[in-house]
Formats: C-alpha cells, structure tokens, sequence
C-alpha cells in the first residue's frame, strides 16, 4: 500500500486527453485529482495525437496542487505499452488502468512502470498506479487486486462497463451497483488504499447527484469520479464535516498533543484510552475541514 | 525522420491547431491561418519549425490552420502529424516529446 | 502631448477639435447652460406621411447632423430604410450621431461613408466590417466615441446638435405620443431616444402601428414630434433580444460568476438596500443568479437595480428582492413586457440614467456594478473598444459611467484563447483605472491598491485567491507567450472622449 493517507481524494476530475481546451483548463476547478483519459474518451484513430497532447500539456501547464493521473489504453490494446512508457516520461503521478480483473495485470502494470521509470531515467517507484474495476471478475478479484502492489494508491468502480458485464444498466437508485460499490470499498480498505465511487452523467439531476454522492460518502468511499468541473463543489460540500465532528476531531488532536508533552505513550481523553483508528479519523477530519475553510491556521473552528 | 504520406493530427476547435504535412523538397514551408496572426504568427511558424527540425525533417509542407493554441499544443499535434506522415505513430519520438 | 492615464494625444487633431486631455474621474460642481432645440409651430393635424423620401425632403440639408437609436439592436429596419433613402438622394457631408450602431447597420453605414454621404459619426460603438472599415482608414475624419450618459452631456451642451432624429417606435398616435411597450417589435424602454426626442429641432416618428388619440402612456410626447411615417415594418422582433437570455453552462464562466458573488457578498456595500447593476450575457446572467441566492440566504433586499435590464432582473422585481428596476435599455423580451405592466420598473433617459453634468444622476447613486473587459491593464485601465489585433469592435455603453459605483467589479477570464485579458497596457484606455476596484478572473482576484478597505474585506476568502495585478499578467504570458507588439500608422481614426468630453485616448489606423 502506497503512502497515501496524507492526500485528500474526494474528487477525481476526467479530462478528455485529445481536448486542448479542457485540457489546459484542468486546473482552475480545484479538483483534489485531474484524471486525463487516453481511453474511452478519445477514438481509436486519435490515440498517439492524445498521447503526445496530454504530454505536452503535463510538461508546460501548472495544475496547482492536484494529483495527476492518467487512464491508459487497456493492458491488451496496441496503445498500452507506449501509453505507459509515455506517460512516465512526463512525469504523471498514478498511471490507472481501465479493466483490472486480476492481481497479475497489476503486476504487469508494475512491471512496465519500472522498466519505463529505469528507461527514461525516473526515480524508481515515483510513479504510482491505480486500478479500474470494470466487470463481474474485477470485483470478485477486487481483494486482490488492491494489495497487489506498492505503489497502488486507489481502486475505483467504473459503473459504465460493469453494469453491461452484468447484463443490467444504471438505475437512479443503485441496486445494480450495491454489491459492487461494498466489495471495491472493502477491498481498498482491507489493503489500505482510496476507493473511488463511478461517474454521474446527468448534469441536469442535481438532487439524483447529491443523493449519490452522500449515499457513497455514507459508505465510507474516499471520493467520487467526476465528469464535469461544476460537479466539484457539490462532492465537496457532501465531504464537509459538521461542526460537531470538528470539534470532537480538535479535542482529539488536543489529546494527543497533552500526551506528547507528557511523555506518556497512551493518549486518554475523557478517561477513555483512544486508539490509532480514533486517531486516524481525526487526523483525517481536520485534513477535510481545512480543505473546506472551516477551520484556521491553528486548527480552531471558524465561526460563520 | 522522413515524409512519406500526407497527414493530418489536430481539429477545428477552439484552442487547438489542424496541422496536415505533405511531402516537400525544398526546406519547411508553412501556410499559416490564424486569429492571432499578428500577435502570435511568428512564434507559431517557430515552434512548429523547430518541431519538425528536432524530429530530423527538413523538408516539409505544412498547411496549419489554428485556433488559438497555446505553444505546446502546437508542438504535440505537430508531433502527432509528422509521426503519423512518416508512419512511425507506432514508434514514438522519446527524444523529442 | 500625453494626458492623465500616460496616454499620448495628437496634437493637431486636439487643437483642430478643441478638445482638453482627461485628467480626472471628478466631476467637481460647474455652472452648465443648455441648449434648446427649433420649434416649427403647428397644432399637430399634419403630421402622419407615408413617404420617408418627402420628410427627408422637407427636414434635411447638406451638412446637417442625423441621429438614431439602436433600441432595436440587430432587428432594426428603421436606420436602413432611412439610409437609403438619404443616400439615394445625394445628401453630402452628413454628420451621423445615433446613440449606437449595430452590426445591421454596417452595410449602409460603409456605402454612406463612401458616396460622402457621411463625413462625420459619434457613436457608443462599432463592430464587425464597419469597425474594421473605419481601423484601416475608411472615414476622414476620426469617429467619436462616447458612452451613454456622455453622449446625453453632449447633446445637452450642443456639442452634438441634432438637427434631424429619425425614432423607430412600435407605436404612435397621430400627433407622436409613442412608447417601446406595445406594438410588434416592442423593445421597452426609449431611453437613448427621449435625449433626441427633447432636443433635436426636427422629430421624425416612423411606426408600423398607428394607434388611436391619445396614446398612453407616451414616453416621446407630441410636443416634440414634427412627423410620423407610416411604415410596414420598424423592425424584426426576433433580433430585438441581445441573445443571452439563459444563464451559463460553461463551467470556467460560473466559476468567473460564482466568485463574483463572493465579491460582492463579502464586501461593505452588501446590505438591505444596496442597489446594482450587472450586463448582458450568459455570464452575468449567472452572476444574478448566484446573487439571487445570497439576497435569499442573507434576507437581503436590493433598492434598485439599474441599466439595461433583462428577464433575469425583472425576475427579482417579481419575486420581491428588487424595489425598483431603473430602465434606461431593455435587452429580451421578458424585461420589456415587465416595463409594461410593473409600476415599479421605471424608464429612465440617458441623461437620468448616467449624464455626469446634471443634479445627479442614476448612476451616482449605484453602489455595485459588474462590468466587463476586452483587457485590463497593470494599472486597472479598461480597454472595452479595441479587439486584440488594434481593430475597432466594441462600445463603450455605459461603461466609464457605471464605473463610478461605489464597487466596480471588471469580470474576465485570464486568457481568451490565446489572447491575454490582462496586459501590461491596454491598446486603448476607455475607462481609466481610478474607477475600477476589483478584477475578478477564474484564477483569482486582483484588488487596486488605493481600496485599502477593500483589501481588508477580501484578502481572506476562501477559495479565493488574491493576486496582486501585475502576477496576474504575468500569470497570463506564461500561458500564452508574449505577442508581438501591434503596428499603427500616425493617423488618427477615433477619439474615445471620458464622461466630461476630455479625451481620454484615440485610435490609430492599423498597418496590416
């Protein structure tokens, strides 16, 4: 498991990789993830100009703060290998591949980041990898492939191509995703990675929108993919935490904090002992309330 | 790197550049539409230019018809045209990109 | 010679003109006379004709000075059909003085101009083939730029003395009594044509719609008018509307619009009764939207909302967060049927709305104004006239004189394609930077340096980055690289004059 708690990944922002206005515009939204796409979103006649473009672009434009990755042409296309080699080149932070259904593709993807990293003269293990589940044997292999590697950072559900797998389609309620959508979650939680919840395209239901990003947050994923800059806000407003939540997160930090001074090894607030998991949400709290300006320099709430 | 086919990489739209390149004897000419042809004319006759010499063409005729694309965009579709008109899309330039 | 905002002023041309360079913003209190228009006396029986070509006959002369309105936008049939006709005539040496012109008029525009028909024009602004006609040397003598409130300034002192205004109106009774309310190409407010209307010595009405004696409510009364025209058609109301009437999509626009409203929400000037005046176009229409939002959340309700209105303001007037909508130009059709049945919408003429040499004006009292920017220079001057490759094609509106609310807002996104909006100076200064207090980009905002109090209201919003202006310029030849320098020849085309009729730059020819 890469070291991967310190990034916020509530929003993964796609760009379609042969678009030069989306593209050098990727920026400006404050996406915690810009993801350009060499896939799907570019035909199969555009796919070396999209590589090339998405290249260039990492190498002059200034995406600010937000982690950049990339979703390469599937392990079985003719594109996967120079996409990948290319995008070590440039310098790319997660490489994601479409379709995982194994452990194995993760292990070949590892491998040929590694050749490519040695190739282009990269610090060896700087470029990180992340996995797409898209069908019935990705999630069953979901486990699997979330611990098969080091540099994993994340797997998503990619609703699209899995409900087709499953011979259904999306619903507004999500039935057809629910065993998926917990299988993905528990996998990247049993291996210590983010899980990232699919794309929503109607950008005219915005009630439909929240409603699935809350159930999602509810669940416990770490973030939602994103196919249009305007739906940032929203993702982010769900991920807030309440006041409530902040102050008890503040309190534990403060516990913390008294132990440290003390010497003392155990960290005790209101008589009871509070442990690494108690401590891991709260440190996970204030990383949110921060990112949402709800609290100060000092880690004090702001009054609105 | 040498021309074989005509080719085309790059759209229309806005903020990208349609760059097509053709065969030629006589050094890198290029016809040049745009928006910007005033302001930017010159610095987009010189990316592309140095593109194609970095790529080892010397001799090329690129039509470009562009739409207000920032520099790198012109290098890359530049790079998509010439490797797609050499047939070498399957064996990308590392050096240059 | 070079005036207050550094720029250079031919020397010749401000003599020949008399013209004074702009030093100030301030107005100070000065003693104006006006003027008055002719009157040729009659009881008003005569006045409906059917031939254009005879009142021409009748009002005009070689050398006269001819006015329009362009209420009708680019559904306009009034100024071609009059056009023709002067043109057809051989009138010479006609000074043009409409209170803006509109890309359906550029055609005849051009043909006038190069029969010698038209020697001389003032405008708000122009676009498309005649900006480009005038930028490459087509007209002698350089084109006068005013906005809306300086032009009323101008007509009232008879710098611009209108000799004839030909007024398309979507009604009129026999003796002139007409609004822009009823009819089939209603438009709403008259308020550039009510300063022609009072002060040019001959009136001339043409309407589709001859209604009964006496027609109410009349914004042009028939004190003023000497003759109506029966015509077929005065305009297509299809083209009236500006075309924006829904707000934004674009997700780098809302951005733009949603941090507009963050601007305005944070600083002094938001509280019940503050007033406000946005644009046009999808970008400001999202910017009301936003604002809506706010005035709800906050209970906030405004006192007015001023300038050209559309469907979105007329909206807030309905729903009660707007007292009053002050009417000086409607843009859609849902604002100008508001006119007609709110009492709370009032039309307003150019000289209320914004003149700065009256007992004071709409626009004096205005507290936010959202404005936006062809480019913005280090020094916050606004260039809202010339295009980036030295080519006339815009207007200035009212743009130098909303500027003077209490908190100007410029909104714009850093870069347009691959043309900077922020530069390190403007290729022409229409609104200097005194009046202007924030840039609001999808980057981030830059505040000018002289609004301390501004500085601390929104130094530390969130989500809101504050840059100084000059990072922001830099910010944008970053992303585009540094253009090549534009090439002018000495020649003068147009003069932009400020409110108080300084001059405060000029337009050169272009050397293609």
């Amino acid at each position: 498991m890469a070291e991967n708690e310190e990034r916020l990944r509530r929003t993964m922002m796609f760009v379609p990789g042969n678009n030069p206005a989306m593209v050098k515009d990727a920026g400006i939204y404050g996406a915690d993830s810009i993801m350009f796409d060499l896939e799907d979103s570019v035909s199969l006649s555009e796919k070396d100009a999209a590589r090339v473009l998405v290249y260039e672009a990492l190498q002059t434009q200034d995406y600010g703060n937000a982690e950049l990755v990339v979703r390469v042409n599937g392990q079985d296309t003719e594109f996967y290998a120079n996409d990948v080699k290319a995008m070590v080149k440039a310098g790319i932070d997660v490489i994601r591949l479409p379709k995982a259904e194994s452990a194995d593709m993760v292990k070949q993807l590892e491998t040929d980041i590694l050749a490519a990293e040695k190739e282009f003269g990269r610090e060896e293990g700087s470029t990180h990898l992340m996995a797409a589940i898209e069908s019935a044997k990705g999630v069953l292999n979901a486990p699997q492939i979330a611990a098969a590697s080091d540099r994993m950072i994340g797997i998503a559900l990619s609703a699209e191509d899995y409900t087709t797998d499953m011979k259904t389609h999306r619903y507004p309620d999500g039935a057809e995703l629910e065993f998926a959508r917990n299988m993905v979650l528990h996998a990247a939680r049993a291996a210590g990675v983010a899980a990232f919840d699919t794309v929503f395209t109607n950008m005219d239901d915005t009630e439909g929108f929240y409603r699935e990003t809350e159930y999602i947050h509810q669940l416990g994923f770490d973030g939602k993919s994103l196919v249009n800059p305007r739906q940032i806000e929203m993702v982010n407003k769900v991920y807030e935490p309440t006041e409530k939540e902040v102050l008890n997160a503040k309190n534990v930090i403060n516990a913390i904090e008294e132990a440290r001074l003390k010497g003392s090894g155990v960290i005790s607030m209101n008589g009871q002992m509070v442990d690494r998991p108690v401590v891991l949400r709260a440190q996970r709290v204030m990383r949110l309330a921060k990112a949402s300006n709800l609290v100060n320099e000092e880690g004090n709430y702001i009054e609105k | 790197m040498e021309i074989k086919e005509t080719a085309v990489a790059g759209t229309l739209e806005s903020s990208d550049i349609q760059i097509m390149i053709s065969k030629a004897t006589d050094g890198i000419q290029i016809d040049l539409q745009s928006d910007v042809e005033k302001q930017f004319g010159d610095q987009i006759r010189q990316v592309i230019t140095k593109t194609l010499n970095d790529l080892d063409i010397t001799a090329a005729k690129v039509k470009a018809v562009d739409k207000g694309a920032l520099d790198c965009v012109i290098k890359a579709r530049t790079i998509a045209a010439a490797q797609r008109a050499s047939q070498t899309t399957d064996q990308p330039a590392w050096e240059v990109l | 010679m070079k005036n207050s905002v550094n720029r250079d002023l031919p020397e010749d041309v401000m003599k020949d003109l008399n013209y004074k360079p702009f030093e100030s913003t301030e107005i100070g209190h000065p003693e104006i006379q006006r003027v008055a228009p002719k009157v040729h006396v009659s009881t008003g029986d005569d006045k409906v004709v059917t031939s254009i070509k005879q009142v021409i006959k009748d009002t005009l002369k070689d050398g006269m000075t001819i006015s329009f309105h362009h209420h009708f936008r680019n559904g306009d049939f009034v100024f071609n059909m009059v056009m023709r006709e002067i043109i057809d005539a051989g009138y010479k040496d006609l000074t043009l003085a409409p209170s803006s012109l509109t890309g359906v008029m550029n055609d005849l525009v051009i043909e006038a101009i190069k029969a010698g028909t038209i020697t001389h024009i003032t405008s708000s602004g122009m676009r498309g083939s005649l900006g480009d006609f005038v930028s490459h040397g087509g007209l002698k003598s350089p084109v006068i730029f005013r906005s809306h409130g300086n032009r009323a300034r101008a007509i009232e002192h008879g710098d611009i003395k209108i000799d004839v205004a030909f007024l398309g109106v979507p009604n009129a009774d026999a003796l002139g009594n007409a609004n822009g309310m009823e009819g089939d190409a209603v438009f709403g407010s008259l308020g550039y044509a009510l300063m022609d209307a009072q002060y040019a010595d001959k009136v001339v009405l043409l309407t589709d719609n001859i209604v009964s004696y006496p027609n109410t409510p009349a914004s042009i009364k028939q004190t003023q008018v000497d003759y109506v025209v029966k015509v077929d058609k005065v305009g297509d109301p299809d083209k009236i509307g500006s075309g924006a009437t829904r707000f934004t999509k674009d997700p780098k626009e809302l951005k733009i619009a949603s941090t507009v409203n963050d601007v305005i929400v944070n600083s002094p000037y938001f509280k019940d009764g503050f007033s406000f005046q946005t644009g046009s176009g999808g970008a400001a229409l999202a910017v009301t939207r936003y604002l809506r939002q706010a005035m709800i959340d906050n209970k906030i309700k405004a006192s007015f909302a001023l300038g050209g209105i559309t469907k979105p303001t007329t909206d807030l007037l309905k729903e009660g967060l707007v007292d009053k909508v002050m009417d000086v130009q409607d843009f859609d059709k849902g604002a100008a049927e508001s006119m007609h049945t709110s009492a709370n919408q009032q039309e307003i003429d150019a000289s209320w709305y914004a003149d700065p040499d009256n007992k004071g004006a709409m626009v004096d009292q205005l507290d936010v104004v959202i404005l936006s920017a062809l480019e913005i220079d280090t020094k916050f001057n606004v260039n809202v006239m010339s295009g980036s490759d030295g080519v006339i094609r815009g207007a200035i509106g009212g743009h130098q004189d909303a500027a003077t609310a209490k908190l100007t807002i410029i909104s714009a996104p850093l870069v347009r394609g691959r043309i900077a909006t922020v530069v390190p100076d403007v290729t022409t200064v229409v609104t200097p930077g005194d009046s202007v207090d924030v840039l609001v980009t999808e980057y981030g905002i830059a505040i000018n340096p002289k609004r301390k109090d501004l500085q601390e209201a929104l130094g530390n919003l969130p989500g809101v980055p504050v840059y100084k202006i000059e990072d922001l310029q830099k910010l944008a030849e970053q992303k585009v690289g540094k253009p090549k320098p534009l090439e002018f020849t000495d020649r003068t085309v147009a003069m932009i004059e400020y409110r108080d009729g300084s001059i405060i730059d000029t337009i050169k020819e272009v050397k293609d």
